[in-house]
């Protein structure tokens, strides 16, 4: 029996939605693909490189992007939803252009929000030049200007772990999983490209959730030098010269540290962006990290409390890219069914 | 001259009198016996000065009256004020009126039994004014008697949400309370039915008696009663909440003494506990009550638990010391002092403080930024960029980390321990020669004031200090189209009275916004220091709470003036929150 | 005899180590037991920045051990500030620590005397 073609609308393109609407389209539906920037790709787009190959960013997504080049996928950048209506079981959204979607399901894959370091006050974010955050890094990697505030090649780097992530005073209890791979990813970035530069990692745990991460780990300590010091650094504050004091414990000695570099980043985590409008408009249930619920974290993890309503990747939980691939191509599966797909 | 009226009825009154009496001279006889030698000499000099007549003016406004509970709560102050007042008014034109009729001197039962003995004899002076005028009190009385009924039974009557829960005896004395004026009239409307007299209000209810019950054989028991019920109340008197009446008086002369609560003497905190009336006032003020929750702490719950001998130190512990009960306290109870003096000696004074300040150096002007201040470095920065811009020489004394201050030792009362930091801290103050020291933390601004003893400098708040230097062109801003909520930090504010000028200063470089609950009545960010055991969970209700205050007419930022309460303020993410240094370093015409 | 002597063990002992102190503080103030040692307490503290050999956090995994000679000698080097627990990423409320500790070996003291 031939399906009859069904409607599925996307919010976001960054990799969840680019390959759920590769996947959707594969399986012979016709997706609309609505991304609020101009160009797809979401916060993949500002990355240099990937852990745990260091494949380059760019080549990923170029990849992910040939997906979409298919007549199924409407792609709508510079879009963002006006207003969305759940009728029966469609969906009716209205874009800020004026164009109207009639939607059999909805796929939310709006990804997340970077906790904003302005608000650990106490590391000088936004006040010293000198302290950025791993986004920052990342940008000054793909230029290729690592620079300290005088614009020379910083004579020492420290990468701290867990700004906004298992932090109780700005409300997020949970940790965002990646940040301590991309800190190891990015202390060898930095070491392989300026050998002379010393380069810090300062952590609480180092979480090395994925294959070949551990081994990144040990290729960061033995290969690049990647100095680890257990302890989160309490606060931080600029010299005369722009060299950033910092003031930690060395938790594995017992004795308060401080130590001075050029440039500090903060390793920021994941936040849900509980602004989104689609999601306000349907009811969306968040969980208690504030990340949209799952109707049940181990059989229907891309449901939500909204039959017809799906989600994918980061908007779920802290996520990397390679589990927001798997994570994003299990959704349209879950969506495939959902429209009778599999009776 | 009439004859010495007497009946054996009177007896039951006359005993209850009589034991209370003697119960309160030995009471106040024990407390001034037991007041150092200080404290002595203060009453005597005190007592035929100027002061005591402006402890009787003081009695009168807020015993009888009780003014400063009509501005905290109008319907409760007309409940306190209606018995009160009207009772003191059946006293003492009880009094005159029996006088007037002995003649002279009369028995100090008869005034209060008067109608029963003299029903109906108009012949003296005044004699018909006096039953209307003694009508009109109990009537004044009554209504108060409806009100207090109501309110036990529906608080919200009186505007409260929650009032105080009560202890079987307090109950009973309670009961007796309310059943003296019902007693009285009754007792004098059935004798004023019975001789076809009495005033408005018991010539009303006498002859609808008359009309309706056998008054000749109720009248004498209704007499027995209304005695027996005063002398129950004036025996339960000294050991329920009642003994505030005759307590809060005597307050209020020691007070007008200049008698202080000090850590080590315990009297003057017996006679505030006990001067406690149970009006429940600080209870909707604390907001350990309206935000998180807590019905256990509140001031006159802790007084209650000191009063009846109950564990009370996990009351003492949990407290903000925010000082919104104490700032509408009716009687005046130094609620804060008396928490502090609860929690010394839970540790040992051993405390040798085993470091040192960074060298003096020779300045106009030290900047201490307390300890907080090294967690938000943006207002430390704007106090580094407006003292640099000041044209002062001052020296950061704790750049680079410091003693702290000692007052949050103060408050977890270890005084001793306490003050051998501010020894060291007075120390380097002093060595440098400056004439002025200004701090950003309302925290340390207060105990450099109160307890530091630093003659010959003057201590200011930044707000202060930077009023001072746009009014004398010091420095120069540009007002900001930017409009701002001011937060009073509570040592800033209620602490040590510094409203104005963090409110000047903003005023030069934003607009600034008026808010539901200020000044005075501004709320605690909950970050409080002082606060020994609050978990960090209830500390961000209370920031949610006083955010919502904040942040009602949507201020671009909420400015405050206190590390302390920027951070917990911020924590919220309602709004952006600054210092007021911060907004004039921006503000800056460079 | 040997020209050496067998030392003492170095080790925590936590079976003979007497819990009795540490119970009652955690009794008290139960947020210790979600302290993770990341170290910011004593990375800001005011008085370990001037008396480095003064460490808040190792004196609280101390006292959870129950190893209270170093805490007898070494707690009352604290101000109270309060810096530890507005750093606190999970909420410890570190100075109440402090106090209860201090409160707790005081009686336990005067009990043992």
């Amino acid at each position: 029996m031939i399906m009859q073609q069904k409607n599925i609308a996307i919010i976001g393109g960054g990799p969840a939605g680019i390959e759920a609407a590769a996947s959707l389209a594969g399986l012979g539906h016709h997706v609309w693909l609505i991304e609020k920037e101009s160009e797809l790709g979401g916060h993949l787009r500002l990355m240099y490189n990937l852990f745990p190959d260091k494949r380059p960013a760019d080549e990923v997504l170029q990849e992910m992007l040939s997906h979409v080049k298919n007549p199924n996928i409407e792609i709508l950048t510079n879009t963002q939803v006006a207003d969305c209506k759940q009728i029966d079981n469609r969906f009716a959204l209205k874009t800020d252009s004026g164009q109207t979607i009639d939607a059999d399901a909805v796929l939310m894959a709006t990804g997340y929000r970077l906790f904003d370091a302005v608000r650990k006050e106490e590391y000088g974010y936004g006040i010293y030049p000198g302290v950025i955050n791993s986004f920052e890094l990342e940008a000054m990697l793909k230029n290729n200007a690592l620079k300290n505030v005088k614009g020379e090649v910083p004579r020492r780097v420290i990468l701290l772990h867990c700004i906004g992530s298992r932090d109780e005073k700005v409300g997020n209890h949970y940790c965002s999983k990646v940040c301590c791979v991309t800190a190891v990813k990015q202390a060898i970035e930095i070491k392989r490209r300026h050998p002379e530069t010393e380069v810090f990692c300062f952590y609480m745990d180092i979480r090395m959730f994925g294959p070949y991460y551990e081994e990144l780990y040990r290729e960061a300590q033995e290969k690049w030098k990647v100095t680890f010091v257990r302890g989160k650094i309490s606060e931080a504050a600029a010299n005369l010269d722009g060299e950033i004091q910092i003031k930690a414990e060395d938790t594995l000695i017992g004795k308060p540290l401080h130590m001075r570099t050029d440039l500090l980043v903060l390793m920021c985590g994941m936040e849900a962006d509980t602004d989104e409008p689609v999601a306000r408009a349907l009811g969306i249930e968040r969980g208690a990290n504030r990340f949209f619920r799952s109707a049940d974290n181990y059989t229907r993890y891309n449901s939500t409390n909204l039959p017809g309503v799906f989600t994918a990747g980061a908007c779920t939980a802290p996520m990397n890219i390679i589990d927001t691939i798997a994570n994003a191509r299990a959704a349209a599966i879950s969506i495939h069914e959902y429209l009778g797909g599999r009776n | 001259m009439n004859p010495t009226p007497f009946d054996i009825f009177v007896l039951p009154f006359t005993v209850g009198m009589s034991l209370l009496f003697a119960y309160l001279i030995l009471k106040y006889a024990s407390w001034i016996w037991y007041f150092d030698r200080d404290d002595k000499l203060r009453i005597l000099r005190g007592l035929f000065s100027l002061k005591s007549l402006k402890a009787v003016k003081e009695i009168f406004l807020e015993s009888l009256v009780h003014r400063k509970m009509f501005l905290v709560n109008r319907r409760l102050g007309y409940m306190h004020f209606s018995l009160a007042f009207g009772w003191f008014l059946l006293i003492v034109i009880g009094a005159f009126e029996a006088h007037i009729y002995m003649g002279g001197a009369a028995p100090f039962y008869f005034p209060i039994f008067f109608v029963y003995f003299v029903p109906d004899d108009e012949s003296f002076f005044f004699a018909r004014g006096f039953v209307q005028l003694m009508d009109a009190s109990l009537l004044l009385v009554l209504l108060g008697v409806v009100v207090a009924i109501i309110k036990r039974f529906y608080k919200r009557i009186v505007g409260m949400r929650s009032t105080t829960n009560l202890r079987l005896r307090d109950k009973m004395v309670l009961y007796s309370l309310w059943l003296i004026f019902p007693l009285r009239l009754f007792a004098e409307s059935a004798t004023c039915g019975l001789h076809g007299s009495g005033g408005f209000l018991t010539g009303t209810v006498g002859s609808l008696m008359a009309a309706t019950l056998p008054l000749e054989a109720i009248e004498y028991p209704l007499w027995w009663a209304y005695s027996i019920d005063l002398c129950l109340f004036f025996i339960g008197l000294p050991f329920s909440r009642y003994m505030h009446i005759p307590t809060e008086m005597v307050l209020i002369f020691f007070r007008n003494w200049g008698i202080k609560l000090k850590p080590d003497n315990p009297i003057l905190e017996e006679v505030m506990v006990l001067s406690c009336p149970r009006c429940g006032v600080c209870i909707d003020r604390c907001q350990l009550n309206t935000a998180v929750g807590n019905h256990d702490t509140q001031a006159v719950y802790f007084l209650q638990r000191i009063r009846n001998h109950e564990q009370h130190s996990a009351q003492a512990k949990n407290c903000l010391m925010c000082g919104r009960c104490e700032s509408v306290c009716p009687v005046g109870i130094d609620l804060n002092a008396i928490r502090l003096r609860h929690r010394q000696n839970f540790t040992p004074e051993t405390f040798v403080p085993q470091y040192n300040n960074a060298d003096a150096q020779k300045v106009d002007v030290v900047f201490f930024t307390g300890c907080m201040g090294h967690l938000v470095p943006k207002t430390k920065d704007a106090m580094v960029k407006i003292l640099n811009a000041s044209g002062d020489r001052y020296w950061f004394m704790d750049a680079d980390g410091g003693i702290c201050c000692g007052r949050p030792m103060k408050l977890a009362g270890q005084t001793a321990a306490a003050q051998k930091l501010m020894d060291k801290n007075r120390q380097s103050i002093i060595e440098s020669g400056a004439r002025t020291l200004v701090t950003s933390c309302p925290i340390c601004y207060k105990v450099f004031r109160e307890d530091y003893n630093l003659e010959g400098i003057e201590i200011l708040h930044h707000t202060e200090y930077i009023k001072r230097l746009i009014d004398s062109g010091k420095i120069k801003v540009d007002k900001k189209n930017l409009a701002v909520a001011y937060h009073d930090p509570c040592e800033l504010g209620r602490g040590a009275g510094i409203y104005e000028p963090p409110r000047d200063v903003l005023g030069s470089v934003a607009t600034l916004q008026t808010t539901a609950n200020e000044r005075k009545n501004s709320l605690c960010c909950g970050g409080s220091l002082a606060n020994l055991t609050l978990p960090s969970a209830d500390k961000a209700r209370i920031a949610e709470q006083a955010m919502c205050s904040l942040t009602a007419n949507h201020p671009d930022v909420v400015a405050t003036a206190c590390p302390l309460c920027k951070k917990t303020l911020a924590r919220t993410q309602m709004a952006p929150v600054e210092d007021v240094a911060e907004l004039v370093a921006e503000a800056m015409k460079e | 005899m040997w020209g050496f002597k067998i030392a003492k063990s170095q080790s925590i002992n936590y079976d003979r180590n007497d819990k009795e102190i540490m119970r009652t503080v955690l009794e008290n103030e139960p947020s210790l037991r979600v302290c993770m040692a990341c170290g910011a307490c004593t990375a800001t503290c005011s008085a370990g920045n001037l008396l480095p050999t003064f460490n808040i956090r190792r004196l609280n995994t101390l006292l959870q051990r129950g190893e209270y000679t170093q805490l007898r000698n070494e707690l009352n080097n604290c101000m109270l500030c309060g810096k530890c627990t507005l750093v606190c990423p999970r909420g410890v409320n570190i100075r109440n620590i402090v106090l209860n500790t201090r409160e707790a070996l005081m009686k336990y003291e005067s009990d043992t005397i």
